[in-house]
C-alpha cells in the first residue's frame, strides 16, 4: 500500500533526524507548520518534538522567524495601501486650510526676527554712544558748573603757611585764641541769617561733608554743623556751634519776598580765591538755566568759590544765593531766589534749631554808598571750607 | 449609499469591522476622515506635509494591528486615540530631531498611549531588521522568500519563474536561502 509505505519512509527519516541535513529538519517543520501533514505524520512528529528539545526549539524558532516574514509582509502591503489612498488627497490645499496663520507682525517677525534683533541693537548702541560722547548721558549739565571750588595741593600748602603766620601775629596780638586750620578740600561762601551764628549756603558745597568750618573775614574759623538742606533747592543751612564764636551783631540786609525786576544793579561779596571778592552786576532773567524758575540769571562775574554766597540789589535787600554758571554764556551765572531760601528757613523743623532763627527785618545798608555797604557787610560773609 | 452618506465619517464600529473584513473601502475612508486633524497637528507644531503623512499612516498601522489582533475596545473615541498615537508619535520624532521646544500646540484632547507605541516601536525595529537582511540577501534569495513566505506562491510556481529543472532543487535553494536570511537577520545587533 503506498500510504503505509510513505509512513515507513517518513519514519525512517524521523528516526534518522539526528542525521538529517538541516533543510531536511526545516522541510518538515514547514510541512508541520502549514498543516501538510497527515494526521499518523503529525502526531509522530509532535513525539519527536516532546522527546527532542532540539527539534522543539527549532520548530519554535521557525515559527517566530516565519511569523516575523509574513508580517512584514503584510506591513508592506498595508503601507503600499495607504500610500495609495494618500495620493487620492489633496495635501497641498488642505494644508493651507489648517495652517493657523498668524497676523503679520509676527510672521514678519519670525522670518526676520534675527535681522530685527540686530537692527535694534545697532539702532541702541548707536544712540548710546552718542549721548555718551556729546556728554548728554552725564547727569550733570556739562554746561552748568556749580562754583563750589576744590582746591590744588600746593596752593594750599601755600595759603596753610600764611594762615600760620597769620595765626601766630594774632595769637601773640590778641589774647583771644582763634582756630587755625587748613583751608579745608572744598570752599564756598556762607552769609549770615541771624546774628546767633546761622548761616546760609548752597547745598552742593557742603554736601558729603565729614565737618565743615567757616571763616569770617578776620580769618576765624568756627566750626559749623549742618542742621538742614533742601537739596532741590540747593540750599543747606549751618549753625556755628564753636565757643569762641560770638554774636555778630544785627544782620545789615533782610531778605525780600518779592520777585525782584530785570535789569535791577546786583552784586555778590565772596570768596572764590580764598580772598574775599566784590561782584557787581545785573540782573538778566526772571528764570535760570533751561527756563527753570527757582533761579534768576544774573550777569555778574563769578568764580569756583562764589557758590552760596548772597546776591544783594542797590538798597541791600538779599534778593539770592550765588549758585553756577553757564559756561557756553560769558557772564551768565545763576542765583537761587530768595523765596526760595525762605522757604527753606520755613521747612526747618523746630527740633533742629537750638537757637532761635530770627530774620533781620531791618536794612541798614540802604542809602549806603557800595563801598559802605560792603565794609558792614563783610562781616556777614564767610569762607565756607568742607573736609 | 449616495454620495454625502459616503463623504460623513464613519462610525467607530463601522471602521472596526471593516478592518476587521479588510474592506477598502472602509480603510479609505478612515484614512481620508482623520487626516486632515493630524496634518493640522504637525504643521502647527515644527513638521511638515510628508512628516504628517509618516505619523499618520504610522498611527493607522498602530490602530490596525490592534484591531486585527482583538485587542481594540472601543473604550474611548477612535478620534482620540489616532490623535493621542500620532501626539506621541510627533513628541518622540521631534525630540530626536532635536525640535522639541518643550510645548506643543494642542487641536483635540488626548489619552496617554505609551505602551502602544512603544510596543509599535519594537516591531519597527524587526521590521528594519528584516528589510536590512532581505537587501542584504540579494537575488534570487530575496525573491524566492517573498514569493513563499508573504506571497505564499507554491514551490511549483517559484520552479516556472526561476526555471529551475525540479523541484527538489528550488526546495534546496529555497532552505539555503533561509539560512542565510536567518543568519542575516540575527547577525544584526
Amino acid at each position: 500500500m503506498p500510504a503505509k509505505a510513505e509512513e515507513v519512509i517518513f519514519s525512517a527519516k524521523v528516526k534518522g533526524v539526528l542525521k538529517m541535513s538541516e533543510n531536511l529538519i526545516l522541510e518538515l517543520v514547514d510541512r508541520y507548520l502549514n498543516g501538510e501533514m497527515t494526521a499518523a505524520e503529525r502526531a509522530e512528529f509532535e513525539i519527536l518534538r516532546k522527546k527532542d528539545a532540539n527539534v522543539d526549539s527549532k520548530v519554535i524558532e521557525h515559527k517566530l522567524f516565519i511569523g516575523l516574514i509574513k508580517q512584514y509582509g503584510e506591513r508592506l502591503e498595508l503601507e503600499q495601501r495607504l500610500d495609495a489612498i494618500h495620493s487620492e488627497i489633496d495635501v497641498h490645499s488642505l494644508k493651507e486650510e489648517l495652517m493657523i496663520h498668524p497676523n503679520w507682525i509676527v510672521s514678519l517677525w519670525r522670518h526676520h526676527h534675527s535681522k530685527i534683533s540686530v537692527a535694534a541693537s545697532i539702532a541702541i548702541f548707536a544712540i548710546l554712544s552718542t549721548l555718551f560722547f556729546t556728554g548728554k548721558l552725564n547727569n550733570h549739565d556739562s554746561s552748568f558748573v556749580e562754583l563750589k571750588q576744590e582746591i590744588g595741593k600746593t596752593k594750599d600748602q601755600a595759603k596753610l603757611l600764611d594762615r600760620k603766620l597769620d595765626g601766630l601775629i594774632k595769637s601773640s596780638n590778641t589774647p583771644e585764641k582763634s582756630k587755625i586750620t587748613n583751608p579745608g578740600n572744598f570752599r564756598g561762601t556762607g552769609f549770615a541769617l541771624s546774628s546767633n551764628g546761622y548761616i546760609a549756603t548752597n547745598y552742593h558745597v557742603i554736601k558729603d561733608a565729614d565737618s565743615v568750618y567757616v571763616q569770617n573775614a578776620a580769618g576765624e574759623s568756627f566750626h559749623a554743623k549742618v542742621i538742614y538742606t533742601e537739596p532741590q533747592y540747593d540750599i543747606a543751612i549751618l549753625q556755628i556751634n564753636d565757643d569762641s564764636f560770638k554774636d555778630l551783631g544785627n544782620v545789615p540786609y533782610n531778605f525780600k519776598k518779592s520777585v525782584s525786576d530785570l535789569g535791577e544793579n546786583v552784586y555778590t561779596f565772596g570768596y572764590p580765591g580764598g580772598e574775599e571778592v566784590f561782584g557787581p552786576g545785573s540782573l538778566t532773567a526772571a528764570t535760570g538755566y533751561h527756563g527753570d524758575t527757582l533761579n534768576y540769571q544774573i550777569s555778574i562775574p563769578v568764580d569756583y568759590g562764589n557758590s552760596g554766597g548772597p546776591l544783594l540789589d542797590d538798597k541791600g535787600n538779599l534778593i539770592g544765593v550765588i549758585r553756577g554758571l553757564q559756561t557756553q554764556v560769558a557772564g551768565a551765572a545763576f542765583a537761587v531766589k530768595s523765596a526760595y531760601l525762605l522757604k527753606t528757613i520755613q521747612n526747618i523743623p523746630a527740633d533742629s534749631l537750638s537757637k532761635s532763627l530770627t530774620l533781620s527785618t531791618k536794612n541798614t545798608l540802604a542809602g549806603l554808598s557800595r563801598p559802605q555797604q560792603l565794609k558792614k557787610l563783610k562781616n556777614y560773609v564767610f569762607m565756607v571750607k568742607v573736609y | 449609499m449616495n454620495r454625502d452618506l459616503k463623504a460623513s465619517a464613519p462610525t467607530d464600529s463601522e471602521i472596526v469591522l471593516g478592518i476587521l473584513n479588510n474592506s477598502e473601502i472602509v480603510l479609505k475612508r478612515l484614512y481620508t476622515t482623520y487626516f486632515p486633524m493630524i496634518l493640522q497637528l504637525i504643521i502647527n507644531n515644527n513638521g511638515n506635509e510628508d512628516e504628517a503623512k509618516d505619523i499618520y499612516q504610522e498611527a493607522i498601522i498602530v490602530l490596525y494591528n490592534k484591531v486585527k489582533s482583538g485587542e481594540f475596545e472601543l473604550s474611548s473615541k477612535l478620534k482620540t486615540y489616532i490623535y493621542s498615537v500620532c501626539r506621541r508619535l510627533w513628541l518622540k520624532r521631534l525630540s530626536q530631531m532635536n525640535r522639541y521646544g518643550g510645548d506643543i500646540r494642542d487641536f483635540e484632547e488626548y489619552l496617554p498611549v505609551d505602551d502602544e507605541v512603544e510596543k509599535h516601536n519594537d516591531r519597527d525595529i524587526q521590521f528594519n531588521k528584516m528589510e536590512a537582511a532581505l537587501q542584504l540577501l540579494g537575488e534570487p534569495c530575496k525573491t524566492i522568500m517573498e514569493d513563499f513566505y508573504i506571497h505564499n506562491r507554491s514551490m511549483q510556481e517559484i520552479c516556472e519563474r526561476f526555471g529551475y529543472t525540479n523541484a527538489d532543487n528550488a526546495k534546496t535553494q529555497k532552505y539555503k536561502c533561509l539560512q542565510r536570511l536567518k543568519k542575516l537577520f540575527f547577525q544584526q545587533k
